[in-house]
C-alpha cells in the first residue's frame, strides 16, 4: 500500500479533470459552457495542443464509446460532436494558438463518405500549431476534389482520415490517386484497423494511431515521394477474382432476396412493424457492405469483428440476435459461387456461435 | 598446344608445341588450368562462354573437355556483338528513362511539382546539376535547383533579368524557337551554380518547348571531368526537354483555368452560415455531381441592415442541375439581395422576383422559401413563406415536428403568383429546418429503391430536439447521404434556424470570466 503523501495534481490529471468538465457541457449540448471551458484553459496557460488532444479529443473518444455501446443516439452523437467542433474552433482563434507557418504544406481530409470530421480537424489544428501550412478540406471529401486541390497546391503530403472500415475501398482509391500525382499519403483513423494493418495493405506511405504521433511522424522529415507507377491492383491481387466487384455492384438485389428469404426462415420477423423491418433491412445492408469490404481486403477478421459487434448491439437494442446465423447462412447460399465470400461468411457464423463477444472498434 | 591456322590471326605467337601460358592472356590460361587439373575434381561449370580481351578485341572462349583430358578452346571474336549490346543497353536505359519521365510528368498538373520532377530527372540522367526555370512573373524568376542524388529546392530569384544570360531570355520567351546554347561557365551568374557544386565544366541552356505557351527553360551543369555532351546526349536531352515542356505548359494552362473558375465560382458557392444577432444559422449543401461544387439549389442569409430587425433567409431550387442551373441561382440570389429593403413583405418580394424571372431569357423556373428571423428576448420570431417549395419543418423542444402552414405557387412560370406567410416562434433550443426536395427525394435505402421521404425526415428530426443548428444540419445531410449510398442524386440543401439554448455560464466553474455567447 502506498503511504506517501498525495502528490500535486499532474498535468495529465488536470487534463482528465478538464475532460470530465467538458464532457459535462457537451453531453447536455451546452455550447456556451464548452467554449468557455476551453478558452479558460488556454487563458490559464495550458498548451493549446494539450487542450485539443488531451481534453477535446478525450471527450470525443468518450462520445464514440457511448455511441458504440448504444447509450447515445446518432442524433445525440451529432449534437455532441457539433459542440466539440465549436470548442476546436474556439481554440484555433485564441491568441495562444497563433503560430506562423515555418514548415511545408499539408492537406488534411476525410475519405469520401466519412462523416466523422473531428479527428481530421484536430490533426489539422495540431499541425498548424507545429508550424505547418495546413489546408483542411473537411469531412467526406470526394477523391476528385482532393486531387483537384493537390493539382492546385504544392502539398508535401496528404493526411487522410477514415473511421469507418467500409470506406476503405474508397480510401484505397484516394491513396493511389494522391500517390499517382507524386504526393505521399499518411493515413489514420479506426478504419485502418489495429496497428494500422490495413494502411499497409492499401499501400499508404505512413500510418499514425493518433494526431500527436502523426504530427511527430511528419516532423521527422519529408515523406519520400511515392513511385509513379503504383496501381490499386498491385496491393490487392485477389481482386482479380471479381468477387468484390460482384457483391458490391449487386448489393441491392442481394439484400432484397435475402430479406425475403429471411421472412420465411425467421418467422419472428412477421410480427415486425415497418420501422423494425427497415432496421432489419438496414442491418442486412450493413452486413453486405462489410462483407464487400472484407472481400476487398481479403480479411476475415474485419467481418467477424463487425458481426460480433452487431450481435452485441442487437442485444442492447432488445432484438434477439438469433436472426444473425440464418442471415449469414442465406447470404452464403446466395453467394455459393463465390468461394472467398462463403469462407468469410462461415467465419462470421463461427464467431457468434462459438467465440465470446469481443468489442470491435472499427465499425460503422 | 595444338592449334589451327586461324589461331594465328588472334594469337600471332601461337605455334604447335609452345606452352599456352607463353601465347595466351592470363584469363584464358587460368581457365585452362582449372579445366585440366589432374586427378578427380569437379569439372567447372562451363555454362556459357568465357569473355575476355585479346589484342584489343573482345573474345568469347568456348571450352570443351575431350576424352583424353585435353581441352579444346574455340575462340570467337564478338567485339561487334558486344558493341551492339552496349548500344542496346544504353538505348534501353534512355527509353526507360523517357518512359518514366513521361509517366511522372503526365501525372501532375501542378507547375511546381512539374518543375521539381524536371530538375530531378535531369540531374539524375543528363547532368551533375539541373535548374528548371519557369517564365518570370514580374521581376521574379521561379527556379528549381537539383543536384545529382539530392532533392529539388525551389528558390525565387528577385530582380534577375533573364536577358542578361545569353540564350536564357530567348528560351523563356518560348518564341521564336531557339536551339540549346552553350555558355561560358565563367560568365554564368552566381545564382545559376548551386552552392557546393564546385568548378563548373560546362553549362547548356535548353528551351522547354511549350507549344504556344511559354513553358520555361532547363539549364544543365556538368563538372569539369565529364563536361562534354556527345551528339547522342544532346538529342536525348532534347527529347526529355520536349516532354518536360509539354507537361509544364499543360500545368500552366490548368492553373490559369482553375484561377478563372475559382473567381467565377466564388459568387455561386453557398455561403458559410453562423450566428447572427442572437439567432443560430447553419447550412449544408451537396451538389448532384460530386465533382462539381455548385448546382441548382441555393441558400443565403442576409443580416438585417438595422440591429433588432429580422435577418432574411432564402433557400430554393432552380429547375435543372449543374452549372447552368447554378448560373440562374446566382441571378436569383442577386435579385433577392436587391429586394432586401422589401424583406418585410415576402409575398411582394416573391412577386417581384417572379416578374424578373419571367422577363429574363431563362426558361427555367424555381421554387423557394423565405424566412425572416428575429430574436425577441429568449425567443426567435419567424415569418415563413413558400413559393412552391416544401414547407419548412419546426422542431419543438418536446420533439414534436410541425410543418409551417405556408404555401404558394412556384416562381418564374406564371404571370401572377400566390403565397401565404406563416408566423411561428421558436423557444430556446427549438429549430426550423428549410430543405430542398433533393433530400426527401433521395432514392436509396437498404434495398436501393425507396425515397427518403418526408416521413423519414420528420422522424429523424424528432430526435433532434434541443440540438444546435450545426448538429441538425449535419445530421440531416448525413442521413440523406447514407440513405443514398453511392447512388446518383439531385442537388441537396438544408438550412437550420435555431433559437440558442440559454445557459448560466457560471455553472462551468466559479472562476471563468463571463463570456456570453447566446
Amino acid at each position: 500500500m502506498n503511504t506517501s503523501t498525495q502528490p500535486p495534481p499532474s498535468r495529465s490529471e488536470h487534463a482528465v479533470r478538464s475532460a470530465d468538465l467538458l464532457w459535462g457541457a457537451v453531453s447536455v449540448s451546452d455550447e456556451g459552457a464548452a467554449t468557455e471551458l476551453v478558452l479558460g484553459l488556454l487563458d490559464e496557460g495550458t498548451d493549446p495542443e494539450s487542450v485539443l488532444l488531451d481534453v477535446i479529443a478525450r471527450v470525443q473518444a468518450r462520445v464514440g464509446e457511448e455511441w458504440a455501446a448504444a447509450r447515445m443516439t446518432v442524433a445525440q452523437e451529432h449534437a455532441a460532436t457539433a459542440i466539440n467542433d465549436r470548442a476546436v474552433a474556439a481554440v484555433s482563434v485564441h491568441s495562444a494558438a497563433r503560430v506562423t507557418a515555418t514548415r511545408g504544406r499539408i492537406t488534411v481530409a476525410c475519405v469520401d463518405g466519412e462523416w466523422h470530421g473531428l479527428p481530421a480537424r484536430l490533426l489539422a489544428e495540431v499541425l498548424k500549431l507545429r508550424g505547418w501550412q495546413v489546408d483542411y478540406l473537411g469531412a467526406q471529401v470526394p477523391t476528385r476534389h482532393l486531387i483537384a486541390h493537390l493539382h492546385g497546391t504544392r502539398a508535401d503530403a496528404v493526411a487522410l482520415s477514415s473511421s469507418i472500415a467500409t470506406r476503405l475501398p474508397t480510401a484505397h482509391a484516394a491513396i493511389t490517386a494522391c500517390q499517382a500525382i507524386g504526393v505521399p499519403v499518411l493515413v489514420g483513423g479506426a478504419a485502418f484497423g489495429p496497428e494500422g494493418v490495413y494502411a499497409k495493405t492499401l499501400g499508404a506511405d505512413a500510418w499514425a494511431p493518433d494526431a500527436r504521433t502523426a504530427a511527430d511522424h511528419l516532423a521527422r522529415g519529408r515523406l519520400p515521394r511515392p513511385e509513379p507507377d503504383h496501381q490499386q491492383f498491385d496491393d490487392l491481387p485477389h481482386l482479380a477474382d471479381q468477387e468484390y466487384t460482384m457483391v458490391d455492384r449487386n448489393s441491392d438485389s442481394l439484400v432484397r432476396s435475402v430479406y425475403t428469404e429471411l421472412e420465411d426462415a425467421f418467422p419472428g420477423m412477421r410480427s415486425y412493424d415497418d420501422l423494425q423491418r427497415e432496421r432489419t433491412a438496414e442491418d442486412l445492408a450493413h452486413i453486405v457492405e462489410f462483407l464487400a469490404t472484407a472481400l476487398y481486403l481479403d480479411d476475415e477478421e474485419l467481418f467477424t469483428g463487425f458481426i460480433t459487434w452487431t450481435a452485441q448491439i442487437l442485444v442492447a437494442r432488445g432484438v434477439p440476435d438469433r436472426s444473425l446465423p440464418p442471415t449469414l447462412d442465406l447470404l452464403a447460399r446466395e453467394l455459393k459461387d463465390f468461394p472467398r465470400a462463403v469462407r468469410i461468411l462461415r467465419a462470421g457464423t463461427r464467431s457468434i456461435t462459438t467465440a465470446p463477444f469481443t468489442a470491435a472498434r472499427n465499425i460503422a | 598446344m595444338r592449334c589451327n591456322e586461324a589461331t594465328g590471326l588472334l594469337l600471332p605467337a601461337a605455334a604447335p608445341g609452345t606452352p599456352l601460358v607463353a601465347v595466351a592472356p592470363d584469363w584464358l590460361c587460368a581457365a585452362h588450368t582449372a579445366l585440366t587439373r589432374p586427378g578427380p575434381h569437379a569439372v567447372p561449370d562451363t555454362e556459357g562462354p568465357l569473355h575476355g580481351v585479346i589484342g584489343g578485341r573482345r573474345v568469347a572462349a568456348y571450352p570443351s573437355v575431350r576424352t583424353d583430358g585435353s581441352v579444346a578452346w574455340w575462340l570467337v571474336d564478338d567485339t561487334d556483338h558486344q558493341l551492339v549490346r552496349e548500344a542496346l543497353r544504353v538505348e534501353r536505359e534512355r527509353t526507360a528513362f523517357l518512359a518514366k519521365a513521361s509517366n511522372v510528368l503526365l501525372s501532375s498538373l501542378n507547375l511546381g511539382r512539374c518543375m521539381d520532377v524536371t530538375a530531378q530527372l535531369a540531374a539524375e540522367s543528363l547532368a551533375d546539376a539541373a535548374l528548371a526555370i519557369a517564365p518570370p512573373r514580374g521581376h521574379r524568376l521561379p527556379v528549381v535547383t537539383c543536384l545529382r542524388g539530392g532533392s529539388p529546392a525551389l528558390s525565387t530569384q528577385e530582380g534577375v533579368d533573364p536577358d542578361d544570360v545569353p540564350g536564357l531570355g530567348e528560351a523563356l520567351r518560348g518564341f521564336p524557337p531557339v536551339p540549346s546554347r552553350w555558355i561560358d561557365p565563367a560568365t554564368a551568374p552566381a545564382w545559376m551554380v548551386p552552392p557546393g557544386f564546385g568548378p563548373v565544366g560546362s553549362i547548356v541552356i535548353t528551351p522547354l518547348p511549350g507549344h504556344g505557351v511559354a513553358a520555361g527553360a532547363l539549364i544543365l551543369l556538368r563538372r569539369t571531368e565529364n563536361a562534354a555532351f556527345t551528339d547522342e546526349e544532346e538529342v536525348f536531352a532534347r527529347l526529355f526537354a520536349a516532354r518536360a515542356g509539354a507537361a509544364m505548359s499543360a500545368a500552366r494552362l490548368y492553373a490559369e483555368q482553375t484561377a478563372i473558375t475559382d473567381v467565377l465560382m466564388r459568387e455561386l458557392l453557398p455561403p458559410t452560415l453562423h450566428h447572427i444577432s442572437g439567432v443560430d444559422f447553419a447550412g449544408r449543401y451537396r451538389p448532384s455531381a460530386d465533382h462539381e461544387r455548385v448546382g441548382g439549389d441555393f441558400y443565403d442569409v442576409h443580416p438585417a441592415a438595422v440591429e433588432g430587425e429580422a435577418s432574411l433567409v432564402s433557400l430554393g431550387d432552380v429547375c435543372g442541375k449543374g452549372l447552368e442551373a447554378a448560373v440562374l441561382t446566382g441571378k436569383i440570389r442577386n435579385t433577392l439581395h436587391a429586394l432586401l429593403p422589401l424583406a418585410d413583405d415576402h409575398r411582394r418580394m416573391l412577386s417581384l422576383l417572379n416578374t424578373a424571372l419571367l422577363n429574363s431569357h431563362h426558361t427555367r423556373f424555381a421554387t423557394l422559401v423565405l424566412a425572416s428571423a428575429v430574436r425577441r428576448g429568449n425567443m426567435v420570431d419567424l415569418k415563413l413563406t413558400s413559393g412552391g417549395h416544401p414547407s419548412p419543418l419546426i422542431i419543438r423542444s418536446d420533439g414534436t415536428v410541425e410543418e409551417a402552414d405556408t404555401n404558394g405557387t412556384l416562381i418564374g412560370a406564371l404571370p401572377d403568383i400566390t403565397a401565404t406567410t406563416a408566423e411561428a416562434s421558436l423557444a430556446p433550443g427549438e429549430s426550423c429546418v428549410l430543405y430542398t426536395d433533393g433530400i426527401t427525394e433521395a432514392k436509396g435505402g437498404p434495398m436501393g429503391d425507396a425515397l427518403f421521404g418526408e416521413g423519414r425526415l420528420k422522424r429523424a428530426l424528432t430526435e433532434c430536439a434541443g440540438m444546435p443548428a450545426e448538429g441538425i444540419a449535419e445530421h440531416v445531410q448525413m442521413l440523406a447521404a447514407q440513405w443514398l449510398g453511392n447512388r446518383s442524386h439531385d442537388d441537396m440543401a438544408v438550412v437550420v434556424i435555431s433559437a440558442p439554448r440559454t445557459h448560466h455560464l457560471s455553472a462551468v466553474n466559479g472562476r471563468t470570466r463571463g463570456r456570453f455567447t447566446a
